[in-house]
Order: C-alpha cells, then structure tokens, then sequence
C-alpha cells in the first residue's frame, strides 16, 4: 500500500519537472488527492495504471466539481504606525479565489488491492478555457462519466471517442450541475 | 441468378448502404429494456454489427437535488435510487456521511444493516434470475417464484420501515428503528427456507438444457476488458476477477463473517447467473452468523446529531457492493447545511460501458438476454 506521497514522488522520478501538488483533505476521511496538470495527465494516468508496483487498473468514480469565485475573508497582519510607535495589527483582507471547474477520478487498483487515489485536473476558467485531456483510452470505465461531466458540467474532454449528451436532449443549451445555473420557465401547455 | 451473400465487414456507417442492414430502435417501452431504455440497434440479418445505448428518460438530476437539501432530507431520496434495493443504496450514503463526518456506528445497527443488505442482495438475485428467464421466454413460473419469495423478505421490511420498498431506514450513526418483537426468527425462517427455494430453482433451471443452450458462450466478457471499463459486481466476478468490495473494504462489519466470493470462469450469460445463485447461498450463510450474533443494545450511536448537521469543509468518497456492483457516494462539504458537491457513482451505468462489445456479433435475441443479464435498473442509470 502506498501512500500519496509515495506516489507522487514516483510520477516526480518518472516525470520530472511536472507540477504535482497534493490537495488536502481536512474531513475525518483523510483521503487528500493529488493535483496534476492537464497537459501531461494522460501520460500519467497511463504511467499509474502500468508501472507494476502501482497499477491503478480500475477507475471507479468519475466526476466534476463546480467552483465558481468565491470572496474569502482572512485575517492579515499588518505593520501600522500607531501613535508614533510601529506595531503589528490584524486587518481584515478580502481575496478572491479563481473559478474553474474540476473533474475528479477515483482510481483503485484490482490487482493489488490498493486505493483510492484520487486526482484532479482543473480547466483554466469556467468559460471558455474549459478543455482537459480525456483518460477515456486509458480506462474504458471513464467513457459515460466523462460524457456526463461533459453534459451537466461542460468540461470538454479532448480525444474522447464519443463526446455526446448522455441525459440531457442533444439541442439542450445549458450545464444544469454549475451552481449558477437557471433553469428556464416551462412553458405554457397548449391548450 | 441468385447473388452471393455479402462479406461480413467491420461496422462503420459508410457500409450500410451495401448491404441491406436495419436500424431498430429498441426501447424506450419494450418489455425486455427494464424500463426506460432504448438501444439502437443495427442489424445484419439477426445479426447486431452496432449498437448504441440511448440514455435520459429517467433522468431528473438527483445529485442537484441533493445539493440543495440538508444531509438528512436526502437520505429518503436515495431510496428512489435503484429502487428494488432501497436499503443498500441508504447504507451507501450513510456510510459516506459518517465518513465525511466522522461518525460512529452503533454496534446492534452494524449488524442490522448487514442483515438487511444480505436480504436485499437474496431477492434482487432472485429477481434478476427470473427476469433473465423471462428474457429467455419462461414465462412467468420462474419469475413468480422468484417473486413468492421476494414478498417474505418485503414483509419483514414492512414491519420493520413500515414500507415495502422505499424504506429510508438508515440513519447517520445507526438506523430509524430498532426490531419489531419476533423479527429476528421471522428472519431466520425466511433466510432457512430461501436454501429451499435455491435448491428448488436450481433444480428446475441450472441443468436445463434450454437455459444451458441460450447462455453458455453468449455476451462473453473477457477479463481484461472487465476490469478497464469498470464493471462492478456479480458481472466482474463472472469473468474471474476475484474483487469484492466487502472483501476489500471490508466495510462495516464484513470482516466478522465467513463467507466466499464465487467466480466465474468463462464471463458468458450462464456464467453471470450462476455467480448469483452462488452469492445468494453465501448471502444466507452471512444473515445466519449475524441473526445468531446480533448483540442487543442502541441502535443510534448516542453522539450523532441527525439534523443540522454541518461536516467539516472535506470531502469523502464512500463505497458498498450493492447488488448490482460498487455503489458509491462522493460528498464534498463546505461547511455549510447542504452538500457542496454530491455524487452518486452509478453501478448500473457503467457496467452497460461494455454493452456493445458483449452483444456484437450475436442475434438480437441474445441482446435481450445480455442485457438482462448485466442487472440494470434505470432509476439509478439515469438518476
């Protein structure tokens, strides 16, 4: 059983120079995941799933995670002159975090009986950078969950072999799963 | 001068108008899809050179439902999930939550809902057989069979969730209700009759020469494709992948029982449905040990606030071999009442991933038959 650093130092050996960055995970299930870039994911889901002391072989779960932008509050501490004497005070400061969206891949491995290993690869924006590599032609099992993600999120995946809807009608405009989607009136019944 | 028949050549669109291939569209209402399915079928003769499966009819976006609901109010909501098997697809979520929380379970609970799973996992088996039997034109004996027995176990459910099918028993940290006064012989009966009932139908169909003629070398799965396309459940195991997730996971309290995980050897129909009498003859073995062992006690562990809840910012991924193969719940909390993300990984959907490659080159007979042997319910595929 290896751990996500382990991991990650192995794809580091394999690949240098790839920014991998691992993701925390403050919940009770302690399961952090592993950030990679979008350019070399492929290669790298590839390398998970063949390297024979890891062999990611089953991609279980697949899916995508809306995050728009978002106004963070944080506590700063500021240098002040305050009566003629510097001191340190607390300021409150306002940050904003990018928007992207996300797709998340639980990957396991049957033959030795390891997992999850999560990972994670983010669009440049929620608009029209919204492209990330498809891992379809490494596991067969992405194939209808990308196509999902592709519906009610509106990640394209490049080089999916059948990048379709799969729930919604094929003429349908929207991605109902994004946090500010709107659905439209319905119309009126024909009497 | 009669001319010769065409080469068989691979499928591709540009060959159809060579020979003279039919385009079926199978389903949304045809009485073998299970519901709102629909498979476009190319047809050579009887026989399928594509097929495609068309997706939606049931589709009504649970996940964003559930992200607009508290934790709790979605619990009922899963029920309708797979709806033959409420039970574990509430032992899924529950089990997510307590993860993302970081919850205890109830010692008594752990073992009611192992009774209860093992008692979902009999009768949707048993469903399953028949429906393929149906498929395979027994009409209606050994389905009903199936049914008869089915009606015991929904019994024992009524008395204890008060509802046959949507039971929304589970509970963060334990479950709703503890057991009626003489569920757990009630239970004990059913689980010793149902050997009955499995010997019975073994008898009557496992060695008869029309199933065995039907199934055997059809929709065979190999098992490298298996496991790449993420097929879960009885379907996995038929092919020889020895992967259980109550073996691996062992979650719960499954590493407290003894019991087997049958495979199969060639991964075609027959395979498929004798991996599923087999589970069900270690199912029983399962609810014997734990109605034997079932201590008394709570059945909420007393710390568990159920409403309000508000888990940590986090996200948790937990999984359970449902009947149909790993049913599993990614969650991702922000802090707030309602789940910031909630994901339902769908067994029934991505084990018909391989559909095609099982059904191409058979009749469209044998369609029918594959895809009821893949066990699919179309609540859960289009949520």
């Amino acid at each position: 059983m290896h751990t996500l650093e382990q991991i990650k130092d192995r794809i580091a050996a394999a690949f240098p120079g790839v920014p991998l960055e691992v993701i925390p995970n403050a919940s009770p299930a302690n399961q952090a995941s592993l950030l990679l870039p979008p350019g070399r994911a492929r290669e790298i889901a590839k390398f998970l799933r063949d390297e024979p002391e890891l062999r990611f072989d089953y991609a279980s779960n697949v899916t995508g995670v809306d995050w728009p932008e978002k106004t963070v509050k944080e506590k700063v501490k500021v240098k002040k002159i305050i009566d003629g004497v510097e001191k340190e005070a607390e300021e409150l400061a306002e940050r904003k975090t990018p928007a992207f969206l996300e797709a998340v891949y639980h990957l396991y491995s049957m033959a030795l009986g390891q997992g999850p290993l999560i990972i994670r690869l983010r669009t440049g924006n929620r608009t029209d950078r919204v492209a990330l590599p498809s891992l379809t032609p490494v596991w067969r099992s992405c194939e209808f969950q990308e196509r999902e993600i592709f519906d009610l999120f509106g990640i394209e995946f490049e080089g999916h072999p059948d990048l379709r809807r799969i729930l919604m009608w094929d003429n349908f405009a929207d991605h109902p799963m994004r946090k500010d989607y709107v659905p439209a009136e319905p119309e009126e019944a024909q009497p | 001068m009669i001319a010769a028949p065409p080469e068989p050549q691979a499928p591709g669109l540009g060959d159809f108008a060579n020979h003279d291939l039919l385009e079926v569209s199978m389903g949304p209402h045809h009485p073998s899809t299970h519901g709102v399915f629909r498979m476009n079928v190319v047809l050579d003769g009887e026989r399928v050179v594509k097929l495609t499966p068309v997706f939606g009819y049931l589709h009504r976006n649970h996940e964003k439902i559930a992200e607009k609901n508290s934790y709790l109010a979605s619990i009922p909501y899963t029920d309708r999930l797979d709806y033959i098997c409420s039970m574990t697809n509430n032992w899924a979520y529950v089990l997510s939550v307590e993860k993302l929380a970081g919850l205890m379970v109830a010692e008594r609970a752990e073992y009611i809902r192992v009774i209860v799973a093992e008692l979902t996992r009999l009768f949707n088996h048993a469903c399953l057989a028949g429906f393929l039997l149906q498929d395979m034109g027994a009409l209606g004996t050994p389905l009903m069979y199936a049914f008869r027995e089915r009606e015991k176990i929904l019994d024992l459910f009524e008395s204890l969730s008060g509802s046959r099918m949507m039971c929304n028993y589970m509970r963060f940290g334990g479950c709703r209700c503890d057991l009626p006064a003489g569920w757990r012989e009630q239970a004990a009966k059913v689980a010793a009759d149902f050997v009955f009932f499995l010997d019975q139908f073994e008898a009557l169909l496992s060695e008869n020469e029309i199933l065995r003629a039907r199934s055997e070398g059809v929709g065979v799965l190999p098992r490298g494709l298996a496991v790449n396309a993420g097929v879960t459940g009885p379907g996995l195991r038929a092919s020889g992948v020895n992967y259980d997730v109550r073996k691996v996971d062992r979650y719960g309290i499954y590493d407290r029982f003894k019991f087997r995980v049958p495979l199969g050897e060639r991964g075609d129909v027959f395979d498929r449905y004798m991996v599923r009498i087999l589970e069900m003859r270690e199912s029983v073995k399962i609810l014997d040990q734990a109605l034997r062992d079932i201590p008394a006690g709570a059945i909420m562990d007393p710390k568990v606030k159920l409403r309000n809840l508000r888990p940590k910012p986090g996200e948790a991924y937990g999984r359970i071999e449902s009947p149909k193969g790993e049913l599993g719940f990614y969650l991702i909390s922000d802090g707030g009442p309602t789940p910031w993300r909630y994901r339902v990984r769908p067994p029934s959907l991505i084990n018909l991933t391989v559909l095609e490659d099982m059904c191409l080159g058979h009749t469209i007979a044998d369609v029918v038959i594959i895809l009821g042997s893949i066990d699919i319910v179309l609540g859960e595929v289009d949520r």
